[in-house]
């Protein structure tokens, strides 16, 4: 076991896949000589050289786009996009043609990419540094979306993402980054939970709490405040936002009767939504109230001196919990 | 293959406009002379005024950002001339769309400092009325705003105005898609725009090479859009190419490129490490091709700057330090209610109904904290009513 930050963790998850197959390449902007501006390539371009860690011209959908034509050409390319919001520009590439090679091709064509995303806020950056576009890349069919939300999953998560076939944006939980934790760098990768699973991070009877990414901890520390008033709740991490795996949510659900889901991601169309529509349709018997979403608001992420409004804490989550507890919380007396 | 991540060395055709060596030598240029034959040595005074003035806003606010007023600040050092030069050579009905670093040109445009230091502070994403100084808001989106540029002057010249718009760039910028598709436009229907690349020579830890592996003016001609390169350090040739590229626009001869070769003296924000990528000796060649101090050489030779100015100058900077000073750290903190205003031009009933949901959730929380509560929040779960959870199961 070795204790890495989050961001040490990718790397070292980074670094293994390309000791494991030279066509592992990486493609992204200051990712070489800088090592990032979040340091997680550090030191892969000195140790595998600047043709297989490429500091690319600033282009994101030529990042992507190249990296199809390298993928066409039997290659693994690791993309990283500096910050959520700038992946925009190479939105196209990855809805029209990374997410439809496959199909369009009746799986002639393999589209190995790995996407690395830093996504989130919490850190106090101006406009476009804080966002969360996950559901965009959830709603297009043909990718794989995941989020780690601690080291070893972020380092087990990127090699399995680097070996999936399937194209994966793996949103990294950048308020996260400094997390320390213990990695265990030589576990078979064969033998660790399949990239598309949930996982059970607190068990608990009360209520069912699903989050991912960052927002994981939060969920967390509500959990463990929550217990010390005598409520018990199950703290599911996503891990995989396309597909969800609901087996062990609704195993979850069928125990508590109550589902809360946490998610910085406005609320409009988000992981929230479909979670609550699919629970409601699949475990309607179950449940003692309606599902309580607790998210950011439908509004663009703010500027940093309002983010800690925008962003869903503790007392959100608790608040949401209420909610589904059937007790008091804000949301009682709003008309429907 | 030669390595991309070299200098260009083949500088082309390209020929680096100049009027005022490092050195602080007026030198003849025969493209430029006619577009500063008005300028006396007084307008000059003025030119060396405002850039001592960028060159402090630049480090106030630097060290605000140190001392934890700003969030970020990304630094102008070394890129003065560029910026002072490329504004005072517009009117002020013509259209500005800046990227995040063009903090002179908002000196120069009359933006207030607690406009500019709003957004850096992270009260707001918008620091001055864009209307109001005919300058569009920082755009950190690379690329985006020449888009904008363009759009602007072809409204321009659909409605027959002789004005222009200038989109600011970088030298990473011109990677992007959004630059070449701005300049297709601006050339298809001839619009009156003024692209103005600052190379400061790098786009965060990414060489100028990476970029081009010809130099960025080189470019545009294969649009059809007529370009030069220009000392980016010497505010007089920066501002008579800008005046050449000024007057092409409003007589209809569409759009222009102008490249004016600087450098990026401090970090890329105040968040970057630049030691990590880049030597010292390149620091300190360039340190010799400093735009206040060529200027000051050369005022100085002519008996236009003597002690007596000198301290009238320092002084003037000093106020506009301390008052930048005053305003950013005066600035009151945004209300929370805020960040559901403006999002549509008419708001709407799921908006409306989020906004009422978190009025009554801070309500709550403020309650608890006085010790009233019945509603959620800090105490949470345990302080409210009976559970729920002997309910029926199924
Ligand atoms: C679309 C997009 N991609 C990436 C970034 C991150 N980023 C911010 S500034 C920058 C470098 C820009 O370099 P340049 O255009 O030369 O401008 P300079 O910062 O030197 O003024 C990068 C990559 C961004 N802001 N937007
Ligand atoms: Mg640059």
């Amino acid at each position: 076991m070795s204790q890495l930050t989050l961001t040490q963790s990718i790397n070292a998850g980074l670094r293994r896949a390309m000791e494991d197959d030279p066509k592992v390449v990486l493609l992204g902007e200051d990712i070489g000589t800088l090592g990032g501006v979040f340091r997680v390539t550090d030191g892969l371009m000195k140790d595998f050289g600047s043709h297989r860690v490429i500091d690319t011209p600033l282009a994101e959908s030529a990042i992507i786009g190249t990296a199809v034509g390298l993928a066409y050409r039997g290659f693994r390319p690791v993309c990283e996009i500096q910050f959520d919001g700038f992946i925009y520009p190479g939105f196209d590439q990855i809805v029209s043609q990374v997410a439809k090679l496959h199909v369009r091709t009746q799986g002639k064509v393999r589209m190995p990419l790995t996407i690395r995303v830093p996504f989130g806020g919490g850190i106090g950056s101006p406009e476009h540094h804080s966002e969360s576009p996950e559901a965009y890349f959830v709603h297009t069919a043909g990718l794989r979306v995941v989020s780690p939300s601690n080291p070893q999953d972020a380092y087990t998560m990127v090699r399995q993402a680097i070996a999936s076939d399937d194209p994966v944006l793996y949103f990294e939980p950048k308020r996260r980054y400094h997390a320390k934790g213990d990695v265990d760098l030589e576990a078979d990768l064969g033998a660790a939970p399949a990239l598309g699973s949930a996982r059970v991070a607190a068990a608990g009877t009360d209520v069912t709490l699903v989050a991912y990414g960052a927002m994981l901890k939060t969920a967390l520390d509500a959990a463990s405040a929550a217990a010390e008033e005598g409520i018990s709740i199950d703290v599911v991490d996503l891990r995989s936002l396309s597909p969800v795996d609901y087996v062990p949510l609704m195993e979850s659900v069928r125990r508590t009767g109550r589902l809360v889901i946490a998610h910085e991601a406005s609320q409009t169309l988000g992981l929230g939504a479909e979670i609550a529509a699919t629970i409601t349709e699949r475990c309607f018997n179950y449940l003692e109230t309606a599902p309580v979403r607790v998210t950011g608001f439908d509004v663009p992420y703010p500027p940093s001196k309002l983010e800690k409004h925008h962003l869903p804490d503790l007392d959100r989550i608790l608040d949401g919990v209420d909610c589904a507890l059937g007790r008091t919380n804000s949301r009682t007396g709003m008309e429907d | 293959m030669s390595d991309p991540r070299q200098e260009p060395e083949d500088q082309g055709p390209m020929h680096m406009h100049q009027l005022i060596t490092a050195d602080g030598q007026r030198v003849e240029d025969e493209l430029l002379e006619e577009f500063i034959a008005d300028v006396d040595d007084e307008t000059l005074l003025g030119l060396y005024r405002d850039m001592v003035a960028v060159r402090r806003i630049d480090r106030e606010a630097t060290a605000l950002q140190r001392q934890g007023q700003l969030a970020l600040w990304p630094p102008m050092l070394g890129q003065e001339a560029s910026q002072v030069g490329s504004a005072r050579a517009l009117e002020a009905d013509d259209f500005i769309f800046p990227t995040y670093r063009e903090n002179g040109v908002a000196y120069c445009r009359g933006a207030l400092f607690s406009q500019m230091m709003g957004v850096w502070r992270g009260n707001t994403n918008t620091g001055w009325d864009p209307y109001e100084i005919n300058m569009a808001t920082p755009q950190i989106i690379i690329g985006a705003q020449t888009l904008h540029a363009a759009g602007y002057a072809m409204g321009l010249g659909l409605e027959g105005k002789e004005s222009l718009a200038i989109g600011y760039l970088g030298d990473g910028a011109t990677s992007q898609g959004d630059v070449h598709e701005a300049m297709v436009f601006a050339a298809s229907f001839q619009a009156p725009v003024i692209f103005f690349c600052q190379n400061n020579h790098w786009a965060i830890s990414e060489p100028v090479g990476l970029q081009s592996s010809v130099p960025l003016a080189g470019r545009a001609p294969g649009y059809g859009i007529p370009s030069l390169q220009v000392d980016g350090n010497d505010v007089l040739a920066v501002l008579a190419a800008t005046r050449w590229a000024a007057a092409r626009a409003r007589s209809g001869g569409g759009p222009s490129f102008i490249e004016a070769v600087t450098y990026r003296m401090g970090a890329h924000t105040t968040a970057d490490d630049p030691t990590r990528y880049r030597g010292v000796t390149e620091l300190e060649e360039w340190g010799a091709k400093d735009p206040i101090a060529r200027l000051r050489t050369l005022l100085q030779g002519r008996g236009k700057l003597d002690a007596g100015a000198e301290a009238e100058i320092a002084t003037t900077a000093d106020t506009v330090g301390a008052e930048l000073r005053q305003a950013c750290i005066s600035l009151p903190d945004p209300e929370p209610m805020s960040i559901f205003d403006n999002v549509y031009a008419d708001s709407h009933a799921i908006l409306e109904r989020q906004r009422d949901h978190y009025e009554r959730y801070l309500a709550g929380f403020f309650a608890a904290e006085q010790g009233l509560g019945t509603s959620s929040s800090s105490g949470a779960a345990g302080t409210k009513g009976a559970s729920t959870m002997e309910g029926s199961r199924p």
